[in-house]
């Protein structure tokens, strides 16, 4: 084919656009991560390792984030993948009520993560809230150790919708004549799912892990709508760290924390990887 | 049986709360206490009076409006450009390309926010709505690149051959063969980038000062300040800010759910 240089025009304008506000800035934000800078006055110190060395060894409210974030990531990806795969098994045949259904459990993923946070305040409220009149005991969110577990819950309302159309798709993959084989071969319905739907499943599932795990990371939004802003520390995870300590004036310090939050993600989504690939045999 | 049950248990745990919030916004706050989940016996609009009135949101709703009119298609149309090129240029070149914007998916907005802040405080693009069209385009054309060129690679080289055959170049192409075949994938990253830059509360977080230049969920979020507890009023805000999507959804459902989906395949 003959060569059309004028090709290598059609990416520029975005990709200028992607180099000054996307690429720029991310370098930028590791020039800020070893200042002491707080985002207004002329002139800063740089501090070298230092914001990085009190993150790791002095920082209480960050590794509080921290923690409360991986738990709140383990509730989210456990809860969720278990709850959207049993979704999508009971809707995997297209009849009429499972179109319904799909499309109602699919609906939450459309509002918006504030409106959600709204939703599920009043749910948890503990004087007028849903969950107080039906007689469930407990402060839901106001309870310091089992607050981050209330958001999971209202997180995975808002996505299981979503990983269950994710599943539905994988399982529309699966060939029927496996199922038929091993019904053939005396199968039963579990045994039919232990042994020849789940492995098929195999990369739906490292698929949905993996998105879950992302969008658990960025549920800035819900914890803002539910907890207020800042969010108390029960309810602090690292998005919620990160845009307090820059609200302080902190601004370099909170460059530090994105890059560590940028490493935490990398790190999580890196140990999916591998388990994904140890449980695929690979 | 147990099938049944439990759909409908799970449905039940949807609508449940989806009707509370719309029956609230019909309440009086004393009403609400009365009863806090049955139908209003008492309907009354004075709620979306004083949230569309008083409290302006009518503006804050033409604002999100105006933000996603420009930068949904201004999004789509690069990133339709970079998709084109990936699946026409050689194969090294196509492939920088396509990692370049990749990369940009496994980075999160948080970890810029920071940055991205000084930079558009010292252009005097922050707190302007032309700052926010800017910063949606930005920060979702990894995942509309992605979308699309996964689906421009999948058009047959032969069209593109033909088409310069006879005698079309790179833009006519583009024009004539690759924008209207690609018209479905377009039109469902058109519904996921609406969904995201619909529903985006960060960036108006942190660039919007002035309460005229806010958008629907920044507007939500400072009501949760202001008015507290005061459940009819969020609810209100809540049914104005999700109606347009939930009515698109109802007519659009199946590029919601491909939009969507595949924006989720970017991992």
């Amino acid at each position: 084919m003959r060569r059309h240089w004028g090709l290598y025009l059609f990416p520029i304008p975005a990709l200028a656009l992607y180099l000054a506000f996307f690429v720029l800035p991310a370098a930028q934000g590791l020039q800020y991560a070893i200042t002491d800078w707080d985002g207004f006055s002329p002139s800063y110190n740089q501090v070298g390792a230092g914001n990085f060395a009190r993150i790791v060894t002095n920082d209480d409210q960050f590794a509080n984030a921290l923690r409360n974030n991986l738990t709140f990531l383990l509730a989210v990806v456990s809860g969720q993948t278990v709850l959207a795969l049993g979704l999508a098994v009971l809707l995997a045949a297209r009849t009429r009520g499972s179109t319904v259904l799909r499309a109602l459990f699919f609906l939450p993923t459309v509002l918006s993560s504030i409106s959600v946070a709204f939703v599920w305040r009043f749910v948890y409220d503990p004087n007028l809230g849903l969950l107080h009149s039906l007689g469930v005991p407990g402060r839901f969110l106001g309870d310091e150790d089992t607050a981050i577990l209330w958001v999971a819950v209202a997180q995975i309302w808002f996505h299981a919708g979503q990983m269950m159309v994710l599943f539905i798709a994988g399982l529309h993959q699966i060939p029927a004549e496996l199922h038929e084989a091993a019904h053939v071969d005396g199968a039963g319905r579990w045994q039919r799912f232990r042994f020849v739907t789940w492995p098929m499943l195999a990369p739906a599932t490292a698929l949905v892990v993996a998105y879950t795990t992302i969008q658990s990371f960025k549920a800035f939004d819900l914890i803002l709508g539910l907890a207020g802003n800042p969010p108390r520390s029960s309810l602090d995870i690292l998005s919620t760290r990160i845009y307090t300590t820059f609200t302080n004036s902190q601004l370099g310090y909170a460059a530090a924390e994105s890059v560590v939050f940028m490493l935490a993600i990398g790190v999580v989504t890196w140990l999916q990887n591998r388990a994904a690939r140890i449980g695929a045999g690979r | 049986m147990t099938r049944r049950a439990l759909l409908a248990v799970y449905a039940l745990l949807i609508v449940v709360p989806l009707m509370v919030v719309l029956f609230g916004s019909l309440k009086t706050t004393p009403d609400l206490f009365a009863s806090p989940f049955g139908p209003p016996t008492a309907p009354t609009l004075g709620n979306y009076r004083v949230i569309l009135g008083d409290a302006g949101l009518l503006r804050v709703f033409g604002n999100s409006a105006l933000v996603v009119i420009v930068s949904v298609p201004a999004t789509l149309a690069l990133a339709s450009l970079v998709g084109y090129a990936v699946a026409r240029l050689p194969r090294w070149p196509s492939r920088i390309l396509f990692g370049v914007f990749a990369a940009g998916l496994a980075v999160p907005a948080q970890a810029m926010m920071i940055p991205q802040y000084v930079q558009f405080d010292r252009l005097g693009l922050r707190d302007s709505l032309l700052g926010l069209m800017l910063i949606n385009v930005v920060v979702t054309l990894p995942v509309a690149v992605f979308i699309l060129s996964g689906f421009m690679r999948t058009l047959p080289r032969e069209l593109f051959e033909a088409a310069a055959l006879d005698g079309a170049g790179p833009w006519a192409a583009y024009r004539r063969v690759a924008v209207p075949l690609s018209l479905p994938s377009l039109a469902a990253t058109a519904i996921f980038l609406l969904v995201m830059h619909w529903n985006d509360l960060l960036y108006p977080l942190l660039f919007i000062d002035d309460p005229a230049k806010r958008t629907l969920p920044l507007a939500l979020l400072d009501f949760s300040g202001e008015y507290l507890t005061d459940y009819p009023l969020l609810f209100t805000g809540v049914v104005i800010a999700s109606v347009p999507m939930v009515l698109l959804y109802a007519f659009l459902q199946r590029w919601f759910v491909a939009g969507i989906t595949a924006g989720a395949v970017k991992g």
